[in-house]
């Protein structure tokens, strides 16, 4: 029995970007892009899927993000997790990668114990790769950064291989660990249908509470027990709840500030333009020869 | 606020003793950083009998070395190798951290740079020191570290203002690498280790280690190939003209991610950084950091059915046509030309 927890990421879509995008501060207006789940966390809940259908076990979605991030929680139910979690507040927006470490330490540490903490080796949105092993350092633990695939867990040890330059190597590591994952670890499966159907519905505390506003019949402390009784209760984790250090938080708690963005200026030219025939490219090469380029 | 540190320092990794290049491309630019800002330039040199090395990064202009020999540290491991420079920076506070952005180095400096509660940027592909004012405060000579963003369609300049330590990886050929104007006489500073029983939670029980064959970075002729080649079975007309010309052959990341050419080729700066005397983009729409990887080409010429694609605007030849239709033309052109 392996209690894992997952860290996933809602990304803009970012090979879908238009110039509207970007805030005056520099900051990314994320409400214009297509959000969509980030691909390597999506490998990562599969491998602590692939653990607990061999060990058995619980796994706990951990997102942090604006309320919508919720969409992601509920895909992490319909592949198969037990729960999940909503780390949302005002005062973590704009968070580089140490101020987000912070809170996702502080979030697991309150959720519970764990053996296995996953998550995606980086977001497509950052592409930094610094928030596993950040969070890794302040929970104390060891982590395993490119994993490649789990090969055994056996008396509260993992054999994991894991990428290294021009090759692999194949590392043991006492429970609790990191994993940070590559795309190829595993292929995520499908919703499943039943799971589907089961949690669509599954609300965070901020949806029960869009819910009370519009209707004066509801009661929040209602809906949150009658939700809860059936296991589509999305727990929100806030500052507050977390009592945490906000100066650590958001862009208050993040050393590193967009200073400058800039469209970018392209050095070139244009070029010559070559017609596609055989003369045309026939005197490029040409010229390329009389360069040196060529031959 | 008190007198901040002027030290700029480069973890310089190591494997089997040898230094990674891009451990000395960092210590290029780290001299020039640390000229600009009046500092020093040290390296951190961990391993086991590296003491040759720690020597060499003189010659890359270091004016000091850390050096830190132990048997357990003859390869890298995260835990102890983090808490070596946990420790250093802890003790010394330097104003500028900077590591490779390889596997160790993207391993590494975000648990120190957590640990130290320091600044840290990825992927920089350009580093600066300037003045700066930001929202209205005044801060002399801070480190400008600049990479592409999110999805390539923007240039970000980042700045740690108002922390002591500015961190930064950078990937392997982006900087240039040069022997020092001064050699400045070999100062090492022996760091003392003692191992910690924790350090084995983590054990290397195999490595597997192929020296790569491929060497995109030292090859005069790159004939790359992006998603506009469509299949991997039209990416075989890309591979023929790379060896018609006597070159290698390349992919951007699209095409990497649909799986027409394995990563190891992969020019941009998630990939590899590529000079070459000449530089053939097909298909390449040419998103910065695909430009980032190859725009100090020598020559480029681009080959592409879309007349605006951003990669003509880097190009000295362009030819617009389908990829399909041009190269066995140039191929054909280029043989008739040998004859």
């Amino acid at each position: 029995m392996y209690t894992s927890i997952v860290l996933v990421k809602q990304v803009p879509d970012t090979s879908n970007i238009s110039g509207q995008v970007m805030k005056e501060d520099g900051t990314v207006n994320r409400s214009k892009l297509p959000a969509v789940f980030n691909f390597e966390d999506r490998v990562a809940l599969e491998l602590a899927l692939q653990i607990r259908d061999r060990f058995g076990g619980t796994i706990t979605a951990v997102t942090m993000g604006p309320p919508r991030a919720s969409d992601v929680l509920r895909e992490c139910l319909y592949m198969g997790a037990d729960s999940a979690y909503l780390i949302t507040d005002r005062k973590f927006a704009g968070a580089d990668t140490l101020a987000t470490s912070y809170v996702l330490c502080e979030a697991i540490k309150r959720i519970g114990i764990y053996d296995f903490v996953f998550a995606g080796r980086q977001a497509i949105d950052g592409d930094t790769a610094q928030v596993g092993p950040q969070t890794a350092e302040k929970l104390d633990i060891p982590q395993v950064t490119y994993t490649e695939a789990i090969l055994d867990v056996r008396d509260r040890t993992a054999r994991v291989r894991r990428k290294i330059e021009g090759g692999y190597e194949i590392l043991e590591t006492t429970l609790p660990v990191l994993l940070t994952v590559l795309k190829d670890a595993a292929i995520p499966r499908p919703f499943s249908a039943k799971r589907v159907m089961a949690f669509k519905g599954a609300k965070s505390l901020l949806e029960l509470e869009k819910m009370v506003e519009g209707n004066s019949l509801l009661y929040i402390d209602k809906l949150v027990h009658e939700y809860r009784g059936r296991s589509l209760f999305i727990p929100t984790l806030t500052a507050d709840d977390l009592e945490i250090d906000v100066g650590r938080c958001g862009i208050r708690g993040s050393p590193t500030k967009v200073h400058k963005v800039e469209s970018v200026v392209l050095a070139g030219s244009s070029p010559a333009k070559i017609e596609n025939t055989t003369a045309g490219i026939s005197s490029m090469i040409d010229s390329l020869l009389a360069d040196k380029i060529l031959g | 606020m008190a007198e901040t540190s002027k030290e700029v320092w480069v973890f310089v990794e190591q494997r089997g003793g040898r230094a990674a290049d891009v451990s000395f491309e960092l210590l290029s630019k780290g001299r020039k950083l640390a000229d600009a800002m009046g500092g020093v330039l040290k390296s951190v040199v961990i391993g086991d009998g590296v003491r040759p090395l720690a020597v060499e990064t003189f010659r890359f202009g270091a004016d000091e070395s850390y050096l830190v020999e132990h048997p357990d540290l003859a390869g890298y491991k995260t835990l102890p190798y983090g808490r070596v420079i946990n420790d250093l920076v802890t003790k010394h506070r330097p104003r500028i951290v900077l590591f490779g952005a390889t596997i160790i180095g993207r391993d590494l400096a975000p648990r120190v740079a957590s640990h130290t509660v320091s600044g840290l940027t990825a992927d920089c592909t350009d580093l600066k020191i300037a003045d700066v004012n930001y929202l209205g405060r005044d801060y002399p000579k801070l480190l400008l570290q600049i990479r592409p963003a999110f999805g390539g369609n923007i240039i970000a300049t980042i700045i740690t203002p108002d922390n002591p330590i500015q961190m930064a990886t950078v990937r392997e050929g982006v900087m240039e690498k040069h022997h020092a104007e001064i050699v400045r006489d070999v100062r090492i500073v022996d760091i003392p280790y003692s191992p910690n029983g924790l350090d084995d939670i983590v054990r290397v029980v195999e490595q597997h280690r192929e020296e790569s064959r491929i060497n995109l970075k030292g090859a005069p002729i790159i004939v790359a190939g992006g998603y506009g080649i469509g299949t991997k079975e039209n990416f075989g007309l890309v591979r023929e003209l790379a060896h018609v010309l006597g070159g290698e052959v390349a992919g951007s990341r699209a095409a990497v991610d649909a799986g027409f050419i394995p990563h190891e080729r992969q020019v941009g700066q998630t990939g590899v950084t590529v000079r070459p005397k000449l530089y053939i983009a097909v298909g390449i729409s040419g998103a910065i950091q695909h430009r980032a990887g190859m725009q100090e080409s020598k020559k480029i010429i681009a080959i592409n059915s879309d007349p605006d694609a951003p990669i003509f605007e880097v190009a000295h030849y362009g030819i617009v046509g389908d990829a399909m239709d041009v190269i066995p033309r140039f191929i054909d052109a280029y043989k008739r030309k040998l004859k």
